[in-house]
């Protein structure tokens, strides 16, 4: 490690000569063999020392203690009476030493001497620079050591009862003057020049203000002012300054605390308005520090008693998390690292804050319920509703994540729960995906103002942007929930909607909303234990009265993280104008209640306008579209180097089919489409071959269509399909691909069959109407 | 999401078959008129109930990452890799089984095989090279592996000698979790 700084700076200790050990022994009351000490040569030492120890002035006590022994020395000859005003420095360790009771051996502290710790200085720039006598100066320790020698020595039998007395009244003297500072403290703070300068000072000179926010926070200073403001604004009226508001108070109070703990004004204001001002200080301060450490048992491994055995024979201190939950173990202190034992890696416990048991508490998962989770990652949530459930029934966890679904996946195998399917939707899309579910479990994701002991960044980096964005988000997975849940569930039909969120937004907001749009689903009480109520008005706004059956959780108040828990239950099918309930129906805007008008004023972003959006839009232009899409076939036709022309073979009738013509027609369609589906052209002309003397045979329209369809085409599956579709139609939306050749040839073995070919009138090309129709529906079909 | 087919699941059965004394077990019908079937997404073997299979099969392909228990990984050699994860149900039903003692159970954890000298006790009549659960001293399973020697063979080994084989291990929860699950990056 190398030499330390103590020892660079000051050299090697001087070696303890007899003397030292001499002197311990005296103040121990012990005899010790006399001989004179070195004292007269460190004498001349000391007077150079003292203005040193006088600039330091550390401390008052040093300057006391310099102040006196310069007259200590003085008054050598008068050492008894002096001994007094040496204990300013050193009066507790004497007394201590002195004391004449102490037995004759020597005890734990023999090598103690009397005032160690104050007098031993760490900084540098006191310590001179300079020869190895000047550093071994700069010990206050060994100056003192000679003045209690001399004036120790003079310590007998007589003397005590004097000296005590002296000490006595010097101590009494000394409380005397503590007191009186005391009370002038006192009575300065209730002076009105106290509370006047915590505004005061803001009002001073601007360029001092400005300079005063450049320059690091007096921290000292903005928590006393702090707390003086919270005194204030309890007792407004007998501490007030007067003409100042309270207001000014509380915007005071604002800015320190900005200023103390880190905040942005914007969540600071958020923040102070949930609570009363001595709170919301608690509440601050609780943010500082860490939560502690839980671990939560794994029902389906182990159980709580064996694994605490276990932890506590690795070196683990933990004990039972509280009488709210019988798995929880709150962990103190630890040898080993929680995330690799043994016990962790065979799935026996998890960690887990104390706060995210509850939302799965008030669910309450039953065995062999159809239960969803709808952002699930990592899956502690999930793996306790696993154990709850006893890997019966079925739970769906989802996150739309992938990489935080690994980890998800991981706790879910770790732990041992078989009754999981982990899926990576948009929680949103949930009741498309599946729904009936007998419990949803929604821990929304939110801007985790209660965590803020554990991710420090949220001080600074929310704004009021994330508190429109993610209640808006919030709102429509609270929505997706409800939808998913089974009303006529047998055990169930509940719902739980959690936030890590002390924000009213996130929260009574969201809920609110909820209940105003789904006329199906009420609060219910949760179950938990502990909790504060919800808020049923806040800041003007107004939330139903069943919005008690909420629970706030606070760290300052329960040491666990901000949470918030809602419980619902859904006793009806959602109607079918319901907002959002699915994305065909148009919204209708229902008679609205005045709660409901302020939710909306409130939340920016309007939300109702998924449904809408299909209103707006008219109904498809076909003809137009027709138009379109010929232009487009054909162009693709020329850019693979075929003829656009074959298009314009003339179409034919469904229903009243020239049948020989109906059959070359779809032949060449048929040849057509073979390319289209990727076939090559030899086997397309096989099976060509294989039809042609299908065609010879005259045949009906129809029959046509369907003596294709059960030809044994040779693997041509496709082609009944396209037969299907597109004999009729010929090649208008089918013969894209169309070989050139194959097409020719077909026209020319058709010509010679039939007769009435060019005669078919052109058919489905040009006319709207009827073909139109049909070219569409096929044109669907064939895709 | 599909059910295995023939050749899959032979090659499949047959790595079971290694560590399991009893196969049947594995996919009889249980009380309650289930039973336990084999389902590959994306290569994987998943061991499920059927009626979550079943559930299972309103998820797309793309979506669906993970389904009951996963056993492990069809290579594209077309061999079955046996995971971790499978170690619930090789426990469950093995035949042969290895116990390690406290000082032997971290470095198995780390990675490394099992030594002569850290066996508690284990089973009589295990053949050379047979699958075998490694258990800890309290009844933990801690992963499985291939049996070095027959267990007559084992006692006039040297205390450094391996004994066992690792495959897999629990330690491998945290040592490979970016490349144990199926998942985007």
């Amino acid at each position: 490690m190398g030499v330390g700084r103590r020892m660079q700076k000051q050299g090697a200790p001087e070696p303890l000569s007899e003397e030292h050990y001499a002197s311990l022994k005296r103040k121990k009351g012990i005899a010790a063999d006399a001989f004179l000490p070195e004292a007269p040569n460190k004498k001349p030492r000391i007077r150079p020392k003292k203005p040193l120890k006088g600039a330091k002035g550390q401390e008052k006590p040093n300057a006391k203690g310099a102040a006196p022994k310069p007259a200590a020395k003085a008054a050598k000859p008068k050492k008894a009476p002096a001994i007094g005003s040496d204990d300013d420095e050193f009066g507790a360790s004497d007394l201590d030493d002195v004391d004449p009771m102490d037995g004759v051996t020597l005890g734990d502290d023999f090598l103690d001497s009397g005032d160690d710790d104050d007098s031993v200085y760490d900084s540098d720039q006191d310590r001179p620079k300079g020869s190895k006598e000047s550093k071994k100066e700069a010990f206050v320790f060994s100056d003192d050591e000679d003045d209690n020698e001399d004036r120790e020595e003079k310590l007998t039998a007589a003397n005590i009862e004097g000296l005590s007395q002296k000490l006595d009244k010097k101590l009494a003297e000394e409380a005397a003057e503590n007191e009186a500072e005391l009370r002038e403290a006192a009575l300065q703070t209730n002076i009105a020049g106290d509370t006047p300068n915590i505004l005061g000072d803001d009002d001073d000179d601007d360029e001092l203000a400005a300079k005063k926010t450049l320059l690091a926070p007096d921290l000292q200073m903005l928590r006393t002012r702090i707390t003086e403001t919270i005194r204030v604004l309890e007792d407004f009226s007998n501490l007030a300054e007067e003409g100042q508001s309270r207001v000014e108070y509380t915007n005071q109070l604002l800015k320190d605390f900005c200023a103390y703990y880190g905040y942005n004004e914007f969540l600071a204001e958020k923040l102070i308005n949930l609570f009363p001002a001595r709170e919301a200080f608690a509440f601050f301060e609780a943010n500082e520090s860490p939560r502690p450490v839980v671990i939560r048992t794994n029902t389906l491994r182990t159980h709580r008693r064996d694994l605490a055995q276990a932890l506590i024979n690795r070196g683990v201190t933990l004990e039972p998390v509280g009488k709210w939950s019988k798995v929880g173990l709150q962990v103190f202190d630890t040898n080993v690292p929680l995330g690799a034992t043994p016990e962790y890696l065979a799935g026996h416990y998890i960690l887990q804050a104390a706060s995210s048991f509850l939302p799965v508490m008030a669910l309450c998962p039953q065995e062999n319920e159809r239960v969803l989770d709808m952002a699930a990652a990592p899956g502690g949530k999930t793996s306790h509703m696993a154990a709850l459930m006893k890997n019966t029934g079925c739970i769906f966890a989802n996150d739309p994540s992938k990489k935080r679904a690994k980890g998800l996946i991981g706790n879910i195998h770790r732990l041992g729960a078989r009754n999981v399917i982990v899926c990576n939707y948009d929680a949103r899309e949930f009741p498309r995906v599946m729904g009936g579910f007998d419990r949803v479990l929604l821990d929304a994701p939110c801007s985790g103002t209660g965590v803020i002991a554990k991710d420090p960044t949220v001080k600074t980096n929310r704004d009021e942007k994330d508190f429109q964005v993610l209640p808006h988000t919030q709102k429509q997975l609270l929505l997706a929930a409800i939808d998913s849940v089974n009303h006529a569930s047998k055990t169930g039909g509940y719902l739980v909607y959690s936030t890590c969120s002390v924000a009213v937004e996130e929260n009574e907001q969201v809920v609110a909303y909820a209940l105003s749009r789904r006329p199906n689903v009420k609060l219910v009480e949760t179950g938990l234990p502990f909790g504060k109520e919800g808020f049923t008005s806040f800041m003007g706004k107004d939330f139903p009265q069943s919005m008690k059956m909420t629970r706030r959780f606070y760290p300052h108040l329960y040491n666990v993280d901000g949470f918030f828990v809602a419980k619902f239950q859904k006793i009806g099918p959602t109607p079918a104008n319901a907002v959002m309930a699915t994305k065909d129906k148009n919204n209708q805007a229902k008679p609205r209640s005045v709660i409901e008008v302020e939710n909306e004023a409130a939340d920016k972003t309007p939300i109702k306008e998924d449904g809408e959006e299909e209103g707006e839009f008219e109904a498809f232009a076909e003809e137009e579209d027709q138009e379109y899409i010929l232009r487009a076939k054909r162009n693709a036709m020329r850019r693979r180097g075929l003829d656009p022309r074959a298009l314009k073979k003339p179409p034919t009738e469904r229903k009243p089919r020239d049948a020989e013509m109906s059959d070359a027609v779809s032949d060449a369609v048929s040849d057509a489409e073979t390319p289209e589906k990727g076939k090559k052209a030899t086997p397309a002309k096989e099976a060509k071959d294989v039809q042609m003397p299908d065609a010879g045979t005259p045949e009906k329209g129809k029959k046509s269509k369907k003596a294709k369809a059960s030809k044994p085409v040779a693997d041509e599956s496709k082609d009944v399909e396209m037969s299907d579709a597109g004999a009729p139609k010929k090649g208008k939306g089918k013969a894209e691909k169309a070989d050139k050749k194959i097409v020719d040839k077909k026209v020319d073995e058709a010509k010679e069959v039939k007769t009435s070919g060019p005669k078919v009138p052109n058919k489905g090309w040009s006319k709207e109407g009827k073909n139109r129709k049909k070219n569409k529906d096929k044109d669907v079909e064939m895709s | 999401m599909r059910p295995l087919v023939e050749s899959e699941t032979k090659i499949v059965f047959d790595k079971l078959a290694n560590y399991l004394s009893d196969l049947k077990g594995l996919i009889a019908p249980l009380d309650d008129g289930d039973r336990y079937v084999f389902r590959l997404n994306h290569s994987r073997v998943y061991y499920v109930r059927l009626s979550i299979a079943n559930l299972a099969t309103s998820i797309s392909r793309d979506q669906l990452l993970s389904l009951g228990t996963c056993l492990g990984k069809l290579t594209k050699s077309g061999k079955f890799r046996l995971h971790i994860t499978a170690l619930p149900i090789l426990a469950e039903h093995a035949r042969y089984k290895i116990w390690v003692k406290e000082n032997g159970a971290q470095p198995f954890l780390y990675g490394s095989n099992v030594v002569k000298a850290h066996i508690g006790r284990w089973s009589e009549d295990c053949p050379e090279h047979s699958g075998c659960v490694v258990y800890s001293m309290s009844d933990v399973p801690l992963g499985f592996g291939v049996t070095s020697r027959s267990t007559a063979d084992c006692r006039r080994l040297d205390p450094t000698g391996i004994v066992c084989f690792r495959q897999a291990d629990c330690g491998e929860y945290l040592r490979d979790e970016d490349t144990l699950f199926s998942g985007g990056a």
